[in-house]
């Protein structure tokens, strides 16, 4: 048969298995102030995130409850650890870089001064070879935007 | 019906020479096309049919007095009188041109279920229905208080009679309406035992032949159903064509399902009245091209004849059963007797998704999700499985490819 595994290393990076599988924040949060849920009926994707504010209003943490695939538990778990210590404004700002990469692959026109956290967040670029599962890469992020907004509930795009 | 012989093979490399599509290839490797259940790939006859006709002789039907109407009526028509043949429908006229099996099922909740059955009577589907055999028997129950009765399964994937048999004992179900084979499980439903003990307690019964039909010689008369569904796309037709057949005197007592041209008798403001069976089901201009391609479809299979293709899909059924469950961390669902070319598994520490998309890496289509079968999903405690169906055109090492593949998957995320 043609076609290793390594065929398959460039959808699936070491990171996505390795936080797919054993995700750092894949927890409901000792206390939160907000929380919201993300919903994919067509795979059955389902996604809660938890965010707690630091006193300046900053995010002290997120953390999340999921039950998906690889890629959205993988990215469930970057986003908590991308978000962490940023402003809710700025952690918008990321996810529209984010969408932009995981759509296109590639986001020419983002902000250098997120190169840090998108390139934590750059193995997950490889989902825009494949549009249905794009979704799965940006409905945490969906779950945790409704969140910072006082919403209960997101439904990715 | 279709009488070759009970050792008819089929000549694989003569079919997938038909399926022009077989010879592509995707990210540089063969296509392993394993979503026929889906949706099957079409055979050069139907994609001929269509063409020709859009190139020679194409017009409205039922209406115009010239000759290119008049040849593209018969040329229509002629699908009525081969999916009559196909069913051993006795009568052409009891054969209604819908878009798919979903279209059919609506109509017949909205036409017998609203004309002919009362509040008060009961509808009976199973434990593993297609959401197209779900969906509008419940807006029917929410909107004329009939009950919906679900007869359970067992844990094997198969219906349990004692307790569909239950079901009907008070005597109030109207209808049942049940999959012949399912499109998660591929378990075939004993549809003759069905028919019988619906009628022994005054219900009619109506088959979801999507998937069956497909593999299987369809006899209505000899299932003794009283309505039968099921979808071109599937048998290797174009889309947006389905069969609704159901029983001359049935059709009659139905009032219309969708309203206009095509359809009526007469018109006035005052009143209409209704063209005859089937046509007051057809409103507007029919799928027309879609019927000349379904035709050419149906002479196709036929041409191979059902004894070769049932022959086909047992062997490859079991072929695939015998590879997939060797691979380790696999669970196959379901574990029926009677049971066909579609195989719904789990990969351990694997979501079906990843598993799908791992799977394409090698240029093999399988389908990931809950196949529109949520219920079904968690009757077996899942959310979505993986999914691999067979067609005339598969092939043993196309499975073979899959099971070696599906062992690299879980390779990889063990
Ligand atoms: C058992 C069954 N019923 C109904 C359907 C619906 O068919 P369609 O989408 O063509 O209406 C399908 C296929 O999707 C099916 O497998």
């Amino acid at each position: 048969m043609s076609g290793g595994l390594d065929d398959l290393r460039d959808l699936y990076q070491d990171v996505i298995l390795d936080h797919g599988r054993r995700p750092r924040h894949g927890k409901r949060p000792a206390a939160f102030d907000a929380s919201a849920k993300g919903d994919n009926p067509m795979c059955g994707d389902r996604v809660e995130v938890f965010v707690r504010h630091a006193p300046d209003g900053r995010i002290a943490e997120a953390g999340f409850e999921a039950r998906g695939c690889a890629i959205s538990v993988a990215s469930a778990d970057l986003m908590a650890e991308t978000v962490a210590g940023r402003r809710p404004e700025d952690a918008r700002a990321l996810f529209a870089s984010f969408r932009e990469l995981a759509r296109t692959g590639a986001c020419p026109a983002c902000d250098p001064a997120l190169a840090d956290p998108l390139e934590r967040l750059a193995p997950l670029a490889g989902v825009h070879e494949y549009p249905s599962r794009v979704k799965c890469a940006t409905l945490p992020w969906h779950a945790l935007i409704a969140a910072l907004e006082g919403a209960k509930e997101a439904s990715s795009e | 019906m279709n009488d070759a012989t009970p050792t008819a093979r089929l000549d694989i490399e003569r079919i997938r020479a038909d399926f022009p599509i077989l010879r592509e290839k995707v990210r540089g490797k063969p296509l392993v096309f394993l979503d026929s259940a889906a949706s099957a790939q079409k055979p050069r006859a139907v994609i001929a049919a269509m063409t020709t006709a859009m190139e020679t002789q194409y017009a409205n039907v039922h209406r115009g007095l010239h000759w290119m109407s008049e040849r593209t009526t018969e040329a229509y028509e002629a699908a009525r009188d081969a999916a009559a043949a196909l069913m051993n429908a006795p009568d052409r006229h009891e054969i209604v041109f819908v878009r798919n099996s979903t279209e059919a099922l609506n109509l017949v909740a909205h036409s017998y279920g609203r004309g002919v059955l009362r509040p008060g009577q009961a509808v009976v589907i199973s434990a593993m229905e297609h959401h197209s055999n779900i969906v509008p028997w419940q807006l029917l129950r929410d909107e004329r208080g009939i009950e919906l009765r679900v007869a359970p399964i067992t844990d094997a994937g198969e219906l349990d009679m004692a307790a569909f048999e239950a079901l009907l004992e008070d005597g109030k179900v109207g209808l049942v309406s049940i999959t012949h084979m399912s499109n998660v499980l591929g378990t075939y439903t004993p549809a003759e035992r069905i028919a019988r003990i619906a009628h022994a307690h005054g219900a009619k019964v109506l088959f979801d032949g999507s998937q069956a039909i497909v593999h299987r010689a369809v006899d209505v008369q000899a299932l003794g159903a009283d309505f039968y569904v099921w979808t071109g796309h599937k048998l290797y037709g174009p889309t947006g064509i389905g069969v609704l057949w159901a029983r001359r005197e049935l059709l009659e007592r139905m009032p219309p399902f969708l309203g206009g041209g095509e359809m009526i008798s007469s018109v006035s403001y005052e009143r209409s009245t209704w063209a005859a069976v089937p046509h007051k089901f057809e409103a507007g201009t029919p799928a027309i091209l879609e019927g000349i391609g379904l035709k050419a479809a149906i002479d196709y299979v036929r041409a191979i004849g059902y004894p070769a293709i049932a022959a086909h899909e047992a062997a490859l059924t079991e072929h695939a059963l015998a590879r997939l469950s060797a691979v380790e961390g696999l669970r196959i669902l379901g574990a029926a007797q009677d049971r066909g070319g579609v195989v719904s598994f789990v990969v351990d520490r694997a979501h079906a998704h990843d598993v799908a998309t791992l799977l394409d890496r090698f240029g093999i289509a399988v389908r990931a999700g809950h196949h529109c079968a949520e219920p079904l999903m968690h009757r077996f405690g899942l959310e979505s499985t993986a999914r691999a169906s067979f067609g005339i055109y598969t092939t043993h090492a196309e499975i073979d490819t899959l099971a070696d593949s599906l062992a690299r998957v879980r390779e990889f995320f063990a």
